[in-house]
């Protein structure tokens, strides 16, 4: 049994509160980060750790770190709590029941590239959220943990909340630097990255809520301990998130690298009713999904890719073998619809176009040839959108043509379902 | 607070958009003309700038909505926890409304929403400022029961 690293404080009672936090090693690596690192010292250590990014795209950590200017300019950092990918809640845990641990982990991360404004960026629908990072930040302020000369160590930082306003593409962090300027939260064109043009134009680290989570333990732990979790390339521990067809739903904190069958079925207790698993969804709405003869595959960055998917946020979705997979593609594609910003063409209207042909083929009024229909429309958004939303929307409306060819062939030829039948 | 006193507590005004928005909403009701303009006018903006801005978040209200505001998430999690689609045809059918409306006492407008993390805990609704999992038909009576209660 692995124990939690991330979570061992969230099943406490007050477990958001500061005064369980600091009895329970709390702060510590603040302490330590402040008065034993310098600066470089820190993205060092954090580079050797192996940290990579837990909001999707598995960035090293390290590496973007040293992507802020050294120079002396204003330089923000953002905290990433826009989680919207369906499927996800593993943040959404971290802030309600955790927040000092991520606070914790920013105020390390700001010392480390010298940034001195912080700003958490939340989804406008977390309200339970907004209530806990702002007591949180409070009480960080009030025990000198934020503010002017941060435990006597000349270091200065301020922490204030910011909501969204129901948008997933915020979640992207050109398109949140622009929702916190007060503008539409659109993406904008990369490079130039946040690193050198963020926030107001200035250079800007932004991170997810659990990404930062991980830093007080590399700091208080070592490098080396923390690569010696997981696999080689994907270290450390990971909120896994199960939904849908398990018995118990839930968050798991287990090694990078555990295979999938292992958390469906150790951990979610397996399938209800000795049901089959059809699909599974391993990272979240935008990736790819996995059949039943994948389940072995090993929950880390390169071995998903290897398996056609990607971790993605560790969201895993399982769906049992009487799920309709254009049911499940149709409502993927209404999120994605509703939920493109409509700056760039091929994305605005090709997401409209996918789900206007699935409903069809849903209502029994498939044609045919809507199946090279809607891989043609994939084919024109892939690669040709303004932002990665593109390729996020077609990357699962692609796998579940591929991998479940003969149930949108049923549905064209016989206007009804083979599962639902 | 007002929205101009969060404008000046930041470096630059127009970055306290969306909270004033929120602020704004808050004493309206909802974003009327007017309480555009006022947000315009604090924050050194156009009315047309602050429209514009606030039309790309769904959280931002243009119309009057009801007291109680229910969300429904519709996300793949909630829908394979029998909620979602379901959950929305049952509420449609129970208030008389279809989602987008308002029932004619003003007490209830019914709405969808993209993921509301709850994924765990599926199916959710949120109303107002109350997050509520794990519903059953017959739980969800009784919170529209309450709701009817507590006006």
């Amino acid at each position: 049994m692995f124990e939690p690293i991330l979570l061992r404080r969230v099943t406490l009672p007050r477990s958001d509160s500061i005064d369980v936090y600091l009895a329970n090693g709390g702060y510590r690596a603040l302490e330590k980060a402040l008065h034993e690192f310098k600066p470089e010292e820190l993205i060092d250590l954090v580079r050797k750790s192996g940290l990579r990014g837990r909001g999707g795209a598995g960035f090293p950590a390290g590496l973007k770190w040293g992507f802020m200017p050294k120079e002396d300019v204003q330089k923000y950092l953002c905290v990433n709590t826009d989680e919207g990918e369906p499927g996800t809640f593993k943040d959404r845990v971290l802030v309600e029941r955790d927040p000092h641990s991520v606070i914790e982990g920013a105020i390390i991360a700001a010392y480390a590239v010298r940034a001195t404004r912080a700003f958490v960026y939340i989804r406008g629908e977390f309200f339970l959220g907004v209530k806990s990072w702002i007591k949180a930040i409070a009480d960080a302020y009030q025990r000198g943990f934020l503010g002017k000369n941060i435990l006597g160590s000349g270091f200065n930082l301020d922490l204030t909340v910011h909501r969204g306003a129901g948008a997933y593409i915020c979640g992207e962090e050109t398109a949140m630097l622009d929702s916190l300027e007060g503008k539409r939260g659109e993406p904008r064109l990369k490079p130039p990255y946040p690193a050198q043009v963020g926030y107001l134009g200035k250079p800007t680290l932004v991170h997810n809520v659990e990404t930062l989570a991980n830093v007080p333990h590399i700091v208080l732990n070592g490098a080396e301990w923390y690569a010696s979790i997981g696999t080689p390339r994907s270290t450390g521990p990971k909120i896994f998130c199960v939904s849908g067809h398990v018995f118990r739903r839930g968050v798991y904190e287990l090694p990078l690298g555990t295979p999938l069958r292992t958390i469906i079925y150790d951990y979610a207790g397996g399938v209800p009713h000795n049901k089959r698993i059809k699909a599974v969804i391993p990272g979240g709405a935008s990736t790819p999904f996995l059949t039943a003869e994948q389940l072995d595959v090993p929950m880390d960055f390169e071995s998903l890719a290897a398996a056609g998917s990607a971790l993605g946020t560790g969201a895993i979705v399982v769906l049992n073998e009487d799920t309709c997979m254009v049911d499940v593609a149709r409502r993927t594609a209404r999120f994605f619809a509703h939920e493109s910003c409509g700056k760039c063409t091929p994305c605005r209207v090709g997401s409209q176009r996918i789900l206007q042909v699935l409903e069809d083929i849903e209502a029994g009024r498939g044609r045919p040839g809507d199946v090279e229909r809607l891989h043609d429309l994939c084919e024109g958004i892939a690669g040709h959108t303004f932002c990665p939303f593109g390729d996020a929307l077609v990357a699962p409306i692609r796998s579940s043509l591929k991998l479940f060819a003969d149930e949108y062939q049923y549905h064209i030829r016989h206007g009804k379902c083979a599962v639902a039948a | 607070m007002s929205p101009g006193k969060f404008a000046q507590q930041d470096p630059v005004k127009r970055s306290m958009l969306l909270t004033a928005l929120y602020v704004a909403q808050e004493q309206y009701g909802y974003l009327s003309p007017e309480a555009i303009q006022r947000v315009a006018e604090r924050l050194g903006m156009s009315p047309l700038d602050v429209y514009q801005a606030a039309s790309f978040y769904s959280m931002y209200k243009t119309k009057p909505m009801g007291r109680y505001v229910l969300q429904v998430c519709e996300g793949l999690s909630c829908h394979l926890a029998e909620g979602g689609d379901k959950l929305v045809d049952y509420l449609q059918k129970k208030l008389g409304i279809k989602v987008g409306e308002t029932t004619r006492d003003g007490l209830f407008t019914l709405l969808t929403v993209q993921c509301l993390a709850s994924c765990g805990t599926s199916p959710a609704m949120r109303v107002n400022d109350t997050l509520y999992e794990n519903l059953t038909p017959d739980r969800v009576d009784l919170i529209l029961q309450e709701l009817r209660g507590g006006r």
